[in-house]
């Protein structure tokens, strides 16, 4: 039974999520919650130069949350800095607009997240990984 | 519940609420989140717009007649609180925003008060963030001690800890009524009768039993119990703190301003008498006026009915629940309250809730307000339906129906 939302790449990525572990030395381990849903994530990042170099993410959350983390980690690992932030920047600007993106722009497998834009109770769950991964940036540059 | 004449009851009630004729995604509206808030029938809001439309003026201040009605109404509606609850008089009855605030009310205003290092707050995993935090300040700033009373696995009260757990020092104990997660009933009465044995003061938040169980403050014997009106038919806005005169008398105001004065220099002031000492600024008026109406209304449909239709429904709930595969349930077997919380293997119960509300099918969703016991029960989050007198039998088949395609979706969609 196919569903417009819980679709064959969104639930591929919930039941297998990319890029999930540890990493084995970190230049940033971070934790992102959200309290109300029950979500928690951890996501180790390397940086190397400028260069998103790793990145991996254990928790446990909803199918959306999961599946976001999943596409982010296996979207953004090995980006420069600048293309990663762009990405985060892309992907909010791709909710805000209802789930669209400009014509030249290829969303991948986040392109099967566009149904979540509809619904504003679940925005918070299919932008944890997103929000967690910025504040580690940021704790990176600032460091 | 496969009883004609209730069916016919509960169909006849439901036109009384205009609400659950509203379509979701093309589909019949099954509400089933009662316990968050329940649907108002058209005598309440008829109620909150005739005083709109003809008797609103402030209360307790104009002279004018329409004050004076106006003044008539409130108190009207506070009689009505206190005949609801069998309270002892209209003096205990403190009108409030609703349960949180009438629970830190007493966290404030009496345990502050009367609490000093080394006294013991008692309290349960089970209690809503509303029955756990304002005691957690209050424990804080007085040096007192919060206390958990021990749980069975199956979610009840462990009773036989209870010669253990009440001894001096124990001032406070504050516990819900009944559980808006594992939908335990607490033996209250009995509590009360043991807490009161060494003195402590009770506390029962009854936001999720007012609007479903025959509820007599006096015959339990509590000293406080704290309820809301938007569980129980009635508006947002709008609560009550039931206490016992001697103690509201002793208290200090929780929050002060107009309306809970006697006499104020610049420098100084004395409060007016109970309740109105509690009552700092101007009420909300038309919503106590609608909440006497929403008594009226399920006193005319019946307490004792209600907690039998309820029963049935979340007998039958639990029953097709807990046969099912994959599913979940949490709480005691028997004596549950008119909700029940699940999981379903496999669907995170967000994403069964999303999935559901596309059958129009609403459920909660999430910690419910009660991280602890969600760490207790050992899981993340869990979703809730919950029942109320306009429920149907037919709409946990709905519920069972959106349970199994969600199943569907998360297991065998590839």
């Amino acid at each position: 039974m196919p569903d417009e939302l819980y679709g064959e790449i969104l639930l591929d990525h919930y039941r297998f999520p990319r890029r999930f572990g540890t990493l084995p030395e970190p230049t940033v381990r971070i934790e992102g919650k959200n309290p109300l849903c029950g979500d928690e994530f951890s996501i180790d990042l390397e940086f190397e130069g400028g260069m998103l170099k790793g990145i991996r993410f254990t928790g446990r959350g909803c199918a959306i949350s999961m599946a976001s983390a999943s596409m982010m980690s296996e979207l953004v690992e090995g980006k420069s800095l600048a293309e990663v932030q762009e990405w985060i920047e892309r992907f909010k600007n791709f909710l805000r607009d209802g789930g669209t993106s400009p014509d030249d722009v290829d969303m991948g497998d986040l392109q099967s997240l566009a149904g979540v834009a509809q619904l504003p109770a679940r925005i918070k769950c299919v932008l944890i990984a997103w929000t967690t991964l910025e504040e580690g940036i940021h704790m990176h540059s600032k460091s | 519940m496969n009883n004609h004449s209730t069916v016919s009851k509960t169909k006849r009630i439901r036109e009384d609420f205009p609400i659950l004729k509203t379509l979701i995604h093309g589909r019949p509206l099954v509400y089933l989140d009662n316990a968050a808030t329940s649907q108002r029938p058209s005598q309440v809001l008829e109620a909150y717009c005739s005083f709109s439309r003809s008797h609103n003026a402030n209360v307790h201040r104009g002279i004018y007649s329409l004050a004076e009605q106006a003044t008539d109404d409130y108190e009207q509606a506070r009689s009505k609180v206190r005949d609801f609850i069998g309270a002892p008089s209209s003096e205990g009855i403190v009108f409030t925003r609703g349960t949180t605030e009438a629970v830190n009310l007493v966290a404030y205003s009496y345990a502050r008060k009367f609490l000093k290092r080394g006294d013991i707050i008692v309290l349960s995993v089970t209690e809503h963030h509303a029955n756990l935090v304002p005691w957690q300040l209050a424990a804080k700033s007085t040096g007192a001690e919060l206390r958990f009373w021990p749980m069975k696995p199956d979610g009840t009260l462990d009773m036989s800890a209870a010669t253990d757990l009440l001894r001096p020092p124990v001032k406070i104990v504050a516990l819900t009524h009944v559980s808006n997660v594992l939908g335990t009933i607490n033996p209250v009465k009995e509590i009360t009768t043991l807490a009161h044995k060494i003195g402590a003061k009770v506390l029962l938040d009854g936001a999720q039993a007012v609007p479903h169980l025959p509820v007599n403050v006096a015959e339990i014997g509590c000293d406080f119990y704290a309820f809301s009106g938007h569980k129980m038919c009635g508006p947002t806005g709008i609560g009550v703190l039931w206490g016992r005169e001697e103690w509201l008398e002793e208290m200090d105001p929780f929050l002060t301003g107009g309306e809970m004065i006697r006499e104020v220099s610049l420098d100084s002031a004395t409060w007016n008498d109970i309740p109105y000492k509690f009552e700092a600024g101007t009420p909300p008026i038309a919503e106590a006026v609608a909440l006497g109406a929403a008594m009226d209304y399920l006193n005319a449909i019946g307490m004792d009915w209600i907690r039998e239709h309820d029963q049935e429904l979340v007998e039958q709930a639990m029953m097709l629940l807990s046969s099912e595969e994959g599913v979940q349930i949490y709480g005691p077997k028997e004596n549950h309250a008119a909700l029940v919380s699940f999981n379903v293997e496999g669907v995170p119960p967000h994403d069964l809730a999303t999935l559901l509300d596309r059958d129009g099918v609403a459920v909660r969703a999430g910690q419910q307000c009660a991280q602890p016991l969600m760490h207790w029960l050992g899981v993340p989050a869990t979703a809730r339906a919950s029942f109320y007198l306009y429920n149907l039998p037919e709409e946990i088949d709905r519920l069972l129906e959106g349970i199994r395609k969600a199943k569907e979706i998360f297991c065998y969609a590839r």
